[in-house]
């Protein structure tokens, strides 16, 4: 396989992963979360590097995880103490972990591969030269990570699709069933997170939130059914990809940066011609 | 330490450092708290990502890196986001948060392409615009300053100018409108001086840092008071305070970026402010929780005592622990409290009384919180 | 400024349409309220109540019909009309205190740049003592209970000296001493001959507080005096058949 094609599947295998659970995100009206998550998981990595020293252990999906998983936490607590609001809240949490992880960088690890530009804009193209042998094939790393997030965000959606599905549309009556929202929230967050980490070695986190909002927003102009936002929003996605690649390709420039400016054009072409583009029902009348 | 200090203010570069921060953390403290209070505190993440691409074209339509021509183009593309934001979720079915984060990526992305485009092209010296990404507080030059010191004079004074609009605004836009301020211009105005507020400090802290700027000092100021031009007060002296101490220990420290180190200092005083501002703080409802606690027990254990006395001729009767346990639970260490506080004494080692004032405050208590007499 | 119509008419709604998106909201609203009326808005949730209020003070777009108060288009009359908003439009947190909300009935005359200094302080200081409020005008605004808030904005509609008042529900979830002192409040304004449309819940109390009712359900039901228009049938067409208890409660109270 050609260094081209295998990054346009990365980028693909990226943006799949990360429209799936983005759907859960815009519809909960979290999308600002998953710019959170994206930073705030950056001292996890860090803390986890600092004592594997190893920059491609599992580990380091894990302390993303777990730094995920605290982000929203501490927001929670910010919020419910009532001294704060949850958008305040969120705009304090993850600059303070995003520079805590920026600092431990700095002073602790200051020499290896891990700058804070690579995290936060990542490069696509080296993704091909990072390899692993898997059942005798020679395949890049960032491939076999996606493709196991992928299957992962995949599994846990079909599994618990209707306990989303009605957390997302009526929390109380989900408890009310002994659904338990709280767990399949930190689920859901914790799955928000790992894909944030498996897709920021390969194109950044801003990129993340990119892929995890904007095809998500477009499959939410097309169609009312959640099944089919999901579909929608994994199609767009590779859209996504594969003419972010291209458009980057053409102009020599970043591809993740191009593949973000993909994102908003597609989501632009939607707008125009969606069916259905007034507010309809949806605004509240008192 | 002090000396370290001392001689880091003696440097030249530091001190342009240390004003440029103080300046910023003036503005964007100041401008922040309207942000927070208009639930707006992620709008200051999008303007600054937005800002990006702006810096990007207004460098390749004029080659020029002169701050004020920078500042201007990351403005103009701040302004046009949070146009954008409004339009989407004015316009279609998409919610306010989602229009927040597909801007901040979309522009952000869009911008980090035009600034690689930039890169790569043989003729353009295009270092330097990649210090607006995590900023560059140490690169920070005279002309960055007085172009920070510029437009920060010109945001406050608008805001002083406007100041009773703009609270009355954030308060309520509906009554604002109804008492004939045109609102929507007024919004505008205090956008543009957002997104002013944004563009001088990126430089500084970078894109990515810059709402903790915009919200954390605010944040911090709310807790410490009830009056919005304190908050204000305090918020910009809380963004200069850690402005300053970001670029001291980023001096100090060997290898500590400017950005970030401003960021953690601005954080820790959130955190002091929610733990230990004085009414408001987590410490101090929790005494006062405490408190209460203790005052509604030694009550309910008087009022028992007072109860059962009464169906004795004398109201000093005394009575039995246990009889006093079955009734409100484990009075033990409230009895030992109404000892010190002299409403109730012991008589043996198992028996309570009422003392005089005991009695006093239990037919008080019986009075007014349960409106029935003896 | 006094033309015919303004004489007897404080507000005149033609063929009022307001539609969100798609949705019609309200339909064809004809209503027009004489001076020195106490007007109650009722009508079930989703009836259009509050958007009729907001249309009027020109708060929602408005997609067809004409109003007109005092004669005028409310662009042009804004001073004459003050406004009560629900409780829960704003920020309780928000760091102010009883006194400078009150003062911000005042922001609207007193004109650009200009600070509100100690006759605009008198004027809500008379006003907190008309809703029986002075003793709290230092109070941080979030230590309020619900009725307190409900008259801190009473008494900023009232330092404005408006002709008309429009009040979105302000019998909302408050407590006993309150609402009699808003009863009383509503009694005062009649008497001196202001007009006021109140967005209204309570079915019970609208014989004893109103003298106008206007019935809403997307469309104008009826509208015109309590003895006329409050009316088992009327309420029937308005609510549905959900108002059976109502029937009693009608012959009850029928003058």
């Amino acid at each position: 396989m050609s260094a081209s094609l295998e990054i346009q599947l990365i980028a693909v295998l990226v943006a799949v992963a990360c429209a799936l659970p983005g759907v859960f995100l815009i519809l909960r009206g979290m999308a600002m979360m998953s710019d959170a998550i994206s930073h705030a998981i950056l001292p996890g990595i860090v803390i986890a590097f600092l004592i594997t020293g190893n920059l491609s252990s599992g580990w380091l999906i894990l302390g993303a995880g777990l730094s995920g998983v605290l982000t929203v936490a501490l927001v929670e607590v910010l919020r419910t103490t009532g001294l704060l609001k949850e958008d305040a809240a969120i705009g304090i949490v993850f600059p303070a972990l995003f520079s805590l992880g920026v600092v431990l960088i700095a002073v602790f690890a200051g020499d290896v591969h891990l700058d804070t530009d690579a995290v936060l804009l990542g490069e696509l193209a080296f993704a091909p030269f990072d390899r692993h042998v898997i059942l005798g094939r020679e395949v890049p790393r960032a491939a076999v990570v996606m493709a196991i997030i992928l299957v992962i965000n995949a599994a846990f959606i079909t599994l618990f699709y209707k306990e989303l599905k009605m957390s997302t549309f009526d929390v109380a009556l989900a408890s009310s069933f002994g659904f338990a929202p709280s767990v399949l929230h930190y689920g859901l967050m914790a799955l928000v997170s790992t894909t944030a980490v498996g897709a920021f070695d390969a194109v950044g986190s801003i990129l993340v939130v990119a892929l995890m909002v904007a095809p998500p927003a477009a499959a939410y102009l097309l169609t009312r059914r959640l099944s089919s936002m999901l579909v929608w929003s994994a199609l767009i996605g590779c859209l996504v990809a594969v003419g972010g690649y291209w458009m980057a390709r053409l102009l020599d420039a970043s591809i993740a940066g191009s593949m973000a400016t993909m994102a908003g054009i597609l989501f632009m072409i939607v707008l125009a011609f969606a069916p259905s583009r007034s507010s309809g029902s949806r605004r509240g009348r008192a | 330490m002090m000396d370290a200090i001392s001689t880091l203010f003696s440097d030249y570069t530091v001190r342009t450092v240390a004003l440029g921060a103080t300046l910023l953390g003036i503005t964007a403290g100041a401008l922040g708290c309207f942000a927070m209070l208009r639930r707006q505190s992620l709008l200051g993440d999008a303007i600054s990502h937005a800002a990006l691409p702006g810096i990007a074209i207004a460098f390749l339509i004029t080659g020029s890196k002169s701050p004020l021509v920078l500042v201007l183009g990351a403005g103009l593309a701040g302004w046009f986001g949070t146009f954008l934001i409004t339009g989407l979720t004015r316009r279609t079915r998409i919610t306010h948060d989602t229009a927040l984060a597909m801007l901040l990526s979309v522009f952000f992305g869009f911008g980090l392409m035009l600034l690689t485009f930039i890169q790569r092209r043989p003729d353009a010296n295009q270092a330097g615009l990649d210090s607006f990404l995590f900023g560059q507080a140490a690169a920070l030059m005279q002309r960055d300053i007085q172009v920070m010191f510029g437009i920060g004079c010109v945001v406050l004074f608008l805001m002083t100018l406007f100041w009773k609009e703009f609270k009355l605004i954030s308060f309520d836009a509906e009554a604002a409108h109804t008492l004939g301020l045109p609102v929507r211009a007024l919004d505008h105005l205090l956008t543009a001086l957002f997104v002013s507020a944004i563009v001088i400090g990126l430089q500084t802290v970078g894109v990515v840092l810059m709402s903790a700027m915009i919200i954390a000092p605010a944040a911090a100021a709310r807790q410490w008071t009830d009056r919005l031009w304190v908050m204000m007060g305090l918020a910009a002296f809380f963004g200069a305070v850690s402005g300053v101490g970001g670029v001291l220990s980023s001096g100090l420290v060997p290898h500590l970026p400017t950005g970030p180190a401003i960021v953690l200092f601005i954080s820790a005083i959130v955190v002091f402010s929610l733990l230990f501002a004085p009414n408001r703080g987590l410490a101090f409802r929790m005494m006062r929780q405490w408190r209460s606690g203790q005052e509604f027990r030694v009550d309910a254990v008087l009022v028992d005592m007072y109860r059962l006395a009464s169906q004795h001729e004398t109201v000093d009767h005394p009575h039995s622990e246990q009889v006093l346990n079955a009734m409100s639970g484990n009075a033990r260490r409230t009895l030992h409290l109404l000892e010190t506080l002299g409403l109730a004494q012991r008589i043996d080692d198992e028996h309570w009384a009422l003392t005089e004032s005991g009695t006093e405050r239990a037919r008080g208590l019986v009075e007014k919180r349960w409106g029935e007499g003896p | 400024m006094n033309d015919i119509h303004s004489d007897e008419t404080a507000i005149e709604v033609r063929d009022l349409t307001v539609a969100y998106g798609q949705q019609p909201v309200l339909w064809d609203v004809d209503v027009s309220v004489p001076k020195g009326v106490l007007l109650a808005v009722l009508g079930p949730n989703g009836a259009g109540k509050t958007t009729f209020i907001k249309s009027i003070l020109d708060l929602v777009p408005v997609a067809g019909g004409s109003i007109r108060i005092h004669g005028r288009p409310y662009r042009r009359n804004r001073s004459r009309v003050a406004y009560v908003p629900q409780r829960g439009s704003v920020d309780w947190d928000f760091p102010t205190h009883v006194l400078d909300v009150v003062e911000m009935g005042t922001y609207g005359r007193l004109g650009w740049f200009r600070r509100p200094g100690a006759a605009e302080r008198e004027q809500a200081l008379k006003a907190l003592a008309q809703v029986e409020m002075t003793a709290y005008a230092h109070r941080q605004i979030s230590q309020l209970s619900g009725g307190q808030q409900q008259r801190v904005f009473l008494a900023r509609a009232l330092v404005q000296d408006a002709e008309v008042y429009l009040m979105d529900e302000p019998f909302q979830g408050v407590d006993a001493t309150t609402e009699r002192t808003i009863v009383e409040l509503l009694k005062r304004l009649r008497e001196r001959g202001k007009t006021v449309v109140v967005v209204h819940h309570d079915l019970q109390t609208v014989q004893e507080y109103f003298d106008h009712v206007l019935l809403l359900n997307g469309r104008r039901i009826a509208a015109g005096p309590v003895a006329e228009v409050f009316t088992e049938e009327n309420l029937r067409a308005t609510y549905g058949g959900r108002v059976a208890f109502l029937s009693s409660l009608l012959t009850q109270r029928a003058p």
